[in-house]
Formats: structure tokens, sequence, C-alpha cells
């Protein structure tokens, strides 16, 4: 058992951080070009010179490409429409008509800023090349803006989820494994056993939870050694603070599988409810999505969701340094819930019925 | 006295699992509970261990109130559930030495009350307690309720489902501890075990039907027993059942057992009736009452 604890997260973390990527890459890209001009064809290239973008094909018609969007061959169509060198020339102004496919909102929105970047870039030289020098004086200066990215100057996502996963995995393991383990001793009966026995309860539940605080930490560390070893994510904070707060957090998720394990009488029901909490969890915790853009009775639950403030903590501390005082609120609130859950706990655990 | 139970009751929803049941156990005693499945046995048991409250009723054992001083009661009596319930994936040694932990004791401690058991099961020390066959189970368990010496020690039908020559040496067992002051109180739902207590309780859907010594209680039985056996049991059953004078037939092992409504019972009469039916080789002769006996006609 105690090697698949280990060997089983290790997995999750390589796998996941490498596979749930935000990064919207191989877009499918098709383009109907009814110009056929050295304009076009640069324009095109522009397309196919991009990492986002696999050129796919060109379509003669409208009616081929919309029948290959339906199908799912193509992500984004291009149109360029006829006279488009002419028009630029001649008028200094031409539409192009792009076609998103939309069934993921999100990454149509993210495509759309691609594909308009790099129509920019083109217009930009494309003036360059066809403004009569004369015109220049009268041009208004480009603004550019060089955008500084603090925390994660290369926007590498790895960085940013990374210590969300970690979160992730010493939470299901020590939960499942604390929740699963009471039960268990009540349906071999062993629970019986102990509770005739003297044995006081403060006793019982520090033997039972504390391996799995242990444990909580074993993978902590692991999980730490693997993102700096393989992912390169920086530690930027102090290593005993994460550490310190852990040691709190973990007393929270035990806690929780403690009292779940007192209210359910097999494995199969502890597993069931450490799930659905887990699921919640983890999916308002502000790992996937951010909490800002949830609704705001969304943003009021995940206040009582301990998972949250353990992948802030993890975040401000390994990637901007936070000390103590930062984190003090996250601190706090873990504190509570960490009292109240084993309170919680320890008040329904009954030796007797 | 050492167990001590006042008009408890005990109701699960809508179900009566105990209706004042009242005994007492001498210090010493080995008490047995007999009954079958379903009788109420095992929540007795709990209560006794403290682990369930009674809604009605007192129970003081070692002399301790079941409710008010729970704890003390824990430290003085030992457990032995129906079902095994010691750590299967720890060593025989290793479950030993936990529960004397627990109990703030020592295997070395109290090592001549378990050292008759502990030995038969030394040989295999090192192997798991899950590992141990049905028989070695019994006495693993019963060493670990008796590691802390209690005084009262409960066994819930600690033979169940052990082959005969098992449960023959776990009575030999008990009766060693007997010697040793232990008060014992044993569940089972084997009659023929009954008659090793000292004095047993008849007990069925949550009532005390009698409480008197083995040798007793068959004297509760009202009629004079007879052993019939002839050519075809099945046969014969049938026919001892359409037999308009009979007052109880129970198959017994190779005999039915017979007993007939008129005092003046003449056996000859009942050999030309069964004759009549086609049966042969019947053989009609007296034999005593049986606790089995006793308790289906109590039961009725």
């Amino acid at each position: 058992m105690l090697p698949i604890i280990f060997v089983l997260p290790i997995l999750q973390l390589v796998i996941l951080s490498n596979a749930a990527t935000f990064e919207i890459k191989n877009i499918k890209f098709s383009y109907i070009d009814n110009d056929k001009t050295s304009f076009s064809r640069e324009l095109i290239q522009k397309f196919d010179a991009s990492t986002y973008f696999n050129v796919l094909t060109d379509f003669p018609s409208n009616k081929l490409a919309s029948e290959a969007m339906l199908k799912g061959d193509v992500d984004v169509i291009l149109e360029i429409p006829e006279n488009f060198e002419r028009d630029l020339v001649k008028n200094q102004s031409t539409d192009l008509s792009v076609t998103i496919n939309a069934i993921d909102g999100a990454a149509a929105g993210v495509e759309n800023v691609y594909i308009n970047q790099i129509i920019k870039d083109f217009n930009k030289k494309a003036q360059v090349k066809l403004v009569q020098p004369f015109n220049q004086i009268n041009k208004p200066i480009n603004i550019t803006s060089i955008p500084s990215f603090w925390y994660n100057e290369t926007l590498n996502y790895k960085t940013f989820m990374v210590p969300g996963i970690l979160v992730l995995l010493v939470t299901m393991i020590t939960l499942f494994l604390s929740g699963m383990n009471i039960v268990r001793e009540k349906e071999i009966g062993t629970l019986e056993q102990i509770n005739v026995t003297p044995i006081k309860k403060h006793q019982f539940i520090i033997g039972k939870l504390f391996p799995f605080w242990i444990i909580g930490f074993g993978l902590l560390t692991i999980g730490l050694i693997i993102a700096k070893l393989l992912f390169n994510v920086p530690i930027v904070g102090s290593i005993f603070l994460l550490y310190f707060f852990t040691s709190i957090y973990l007393l929270v998720i035990l806690g929780i599988g403690f009292f779940i394990s007192n209210f359910t009488e097999t494995q199969q029901q502890a597993m069931f409810i450490s799930w659905f909490f887990t699921v919640i969890f983890i999916l308002m915790s502000g790992l996937f999505t951010p909490i800002e853009s949830m609704p705001v009775w969304a943003q009021y639950i995940t206040e009582f969701n301990p998972i949250k403030y353990f992948v802030e903590v993890m975040r401000m501390v390994m990637l901007k340094g936070s000390n103590f005082t930062d984190i003090v609120p996250q601190f706090t609130k873990t504190l509570a819930y960490a009292i109240i859950m084993n309170g919680l706990a320890v008040i329904s655990y009954k030796k007797s019925t | 006295m050492s167990i001590s139970v006042q008009n408890i009751s005990k109701s699960f929803k809508d179900k009566t699992a105990l209706k004042n049941i009242s005994f007492e156990v001498q210090e010493g005693e080995l008490f047995g509970l007999i009954g079958p499945d379903g009788a109420g046995k095992t929540t007795l048991f709990r209560i006794l261990t403290t682990l369930l409250f009674a809604d009605s009723g007192t129970a003081t054992v070692a002399n301790f109130d079941a409710i008010n001083d729970y704890k003390k009661i824990r430290n003085n009596v030992g457990y032995m559930p129906g079902k095994f319930s010691l750590y299967q994936d720890l060593t025989v040694e290793e479950n030993l030495e936990f529960f004397a932990t627990i109990f703030g004791t020592t295997i070395e401690e109290n090592y001549d009350l378990i050292k008759d058991i502990y030995v038969q099961i030394e040989p295999f020390k090192n192997r798991r307690a899950g590992k141990l066959s049905g028989g070695m189970k019994q006495k693993l368990a019963l060493c670990c309720a008796l590691i802390h010496k209690p005084k009262v020690l409960f066994l819930d039908e600690p033979t169940t489902g052990v082959d005969p020559v098992s449960r023959k040496e776990f009575w030999e067992m008990l009766k060693r501890l007997q010697t040793k002051g232990i008060t014992m109180l044993v569940s089972t739902p084997y009659m023929d075990e009954a008659a090793l207590c000292d004095r047993i309780a008849l007990i069925q859907d949550g009532k005390i039907l009698e409480i008197d010594t083995p040798q007793h209680i068959v004297k509760h039985y009202p009629k004079t027993i007879y052993n019939v056996s002839a050519n075809n049991m099945y046969q014969l059953i049938n026919s001892l059942k359409n037999y308009e004078h009979n007052y109880s037939v129970y198959p017994f092992g190779e005999f039915v057992h017979y007993s007939d409504k008129r005092n003046d019972f003449n056996p000859t009469d009942l050999k030309l009736y069964l004759e009549k039916q086609q049966l042969q080789n019947i053989q009609i002769s007296k034999t005593a009452a049986t606790i089995e006996d006793t308790f289906m006609e109590l039961a009725k």
C-alpha cells in the first residue's frame, strides 16, 4: 500500500502538470484565398510560421469550408476577399472574414486574439510597404506597450499549475486514506474491540490520524522535489513557511476525513462522500478557474473551501516569496477551520451508541 | 454479585430486541445465554460491555454501573465479540502486545493467565492473525481478551463456526479459567454446550424463558419423552405428527423425541399405530429430556 500512496501521486503530478494546459496550441487553421496574390500568400505564410496554427487546407469555396468546420476538421476559417491586394493598395483598407469554432468559448476567445495579433502585425508591415514616404510625416507615432509579467515572467503555465496540483494530491490522498481507514475498522469489527478498551478518545484519534499527517508531509516533500527538478518551478519563499502552513492544513483535511468516517458505515459510503466534497473543493479552489470570475454566490461558497486557501498560500509562497504576514488571513481561516473540524470530529466520535 | 441486570429493555426503531430482562451472575460463575439467532444475545452483550445504552433498566458489571461507571467497566472486563475482530494484518504476537499496551499492561505481567492457551498458538506467533485457522483465531481472541486479567469475561458465541474438536478444547479452556476466579458470560446457540455451564438462561425474542442449572432446567419439561425410531424417518415424523394424542414431536439425531398428551400413555398403543402406517423396525424407549427439548417446550 505504501508504495502506491507515493507512486500514484507522483504520476498524477507529472501527467497532469504536462497535460492540463491552458495554452491553445495546434489550432486547425484553414483559409479561402479568393485573391491569390503575393499579399494574400504573405498573410497565410504568417499564420503558417506561427507555432499556434497548423495550416491545414486551402478551400476553394465557402461551402466546403463550412462543411469541414461542421465535421470538426478545422477550427478557424480565414476568408481573403477578391481584390484584397488591390483594395489595400488603392483604398488603404479592406475586410477579412474570420470564422471561429466557438464550442469551447474560452478557446475561441484566445484564438481570436492570436489571429488579430497576426493580422495587426501583417497590417503594420503592409503600411510600411505601401504608404508613400511623404505621408510618413503626418503619421502618428506608434505606441507600443511592453508588458512585464511579474512572478512568472515567461508566462509558463506549469509554474502556475504545479503548486496547485501539488495541493490537490496532498489533499486527496490524506482525505481518502483517513476517511477510509476508520470506516474500515468499523467494517471489520476492530473498532468495537477498541471501544471496549479503556483507551481515551483523543489517544485513539491521534493514533489514527498521525500516520496520515506524516504521509501528507512525505507527499509534499516529494512533490516539491519534483516541482523543482522536473518542472523547474521557482521556490522563492520560505520552505519552512510552506511546511508550517501544510501542518495546519493537514489537520483540516484529516478532521474532515475523520468526521466523514463517523457518519458512514462502509468504505463505499465514505468514498462517495469524500469524492463529493473533493470534486467541489477542487473545482471551486481557483486551481483551474479563477475565483474572481465566479458568480458572487459561488465566491461566498469558496470562503468555506480549505483547498482554496492552500492553493493561494502555495502559489504566494512559492512564486511570490510571501512571508508569514502576507498569508495571515489564509492562515487564521485555516486554523479556525482545523479547530472546528477536529472539534466536530471528536464530538461526533462516540465509543458507545 | 458479578453481573446484575435489572429490567433491561432495548428497542431499535420499531423492533424490540430486549424486553424487561433481569438476571444475576455470581462471582466466578460460568453463565450461559442460550438462544437462537436474533434472540437478543448480542444486544445484551453490547449493553453490558458499555457499547450500547439500554432504553430502561439498570445493569452493573463487577459492581460498576453500566452507564455511570462505564470507564471502570472497560478496565475490568474482557470482551470477545462473535465476529473475529482483531487486526488481521498484525501478527499474533503484535496483536497481543497491542491489546496489552492499550490496557496499560504487558504480556509478561499476566502471562500465567493466558499461558495454557498461548502455548498452543505460540508456534505461529509471527503469522498474521488473518492467516490463522478458525480455532486458532478464537484462541488468540481469547488471549487478547484476557491479557489485562479481567474480572468478568464476555464471550459472544465464541464457538460459532469452529470445528467440534476446537469447540471442545475451547470449553475446557473456559473451565480452567473459571478455576482462576473469572466470571464468565457465554452465549451460544448450541444446546450441547449449555450443559457445560453452571447456570443457563434460555432466551428467545428478547425475553428470558427460564434460568436454572442445566441439571434442573430439564425438569421443567412436563412430560415423559420417548425415543422413537423406524426404518423411514420422514414417514415416521409425519405419522407421529398426525397421531391424535401427540404432545410434541421433534427429530433428535437418529431418533424422534415424542411425548404424549395422555398421562396413562402406553407405548404399545403407539407401536400398533405406527405399524398400521407401514413402518418397520419400530423401537420406542423412554429417555431423559434434554435442554433442547426444554427450550422447544418453553419457546412454544
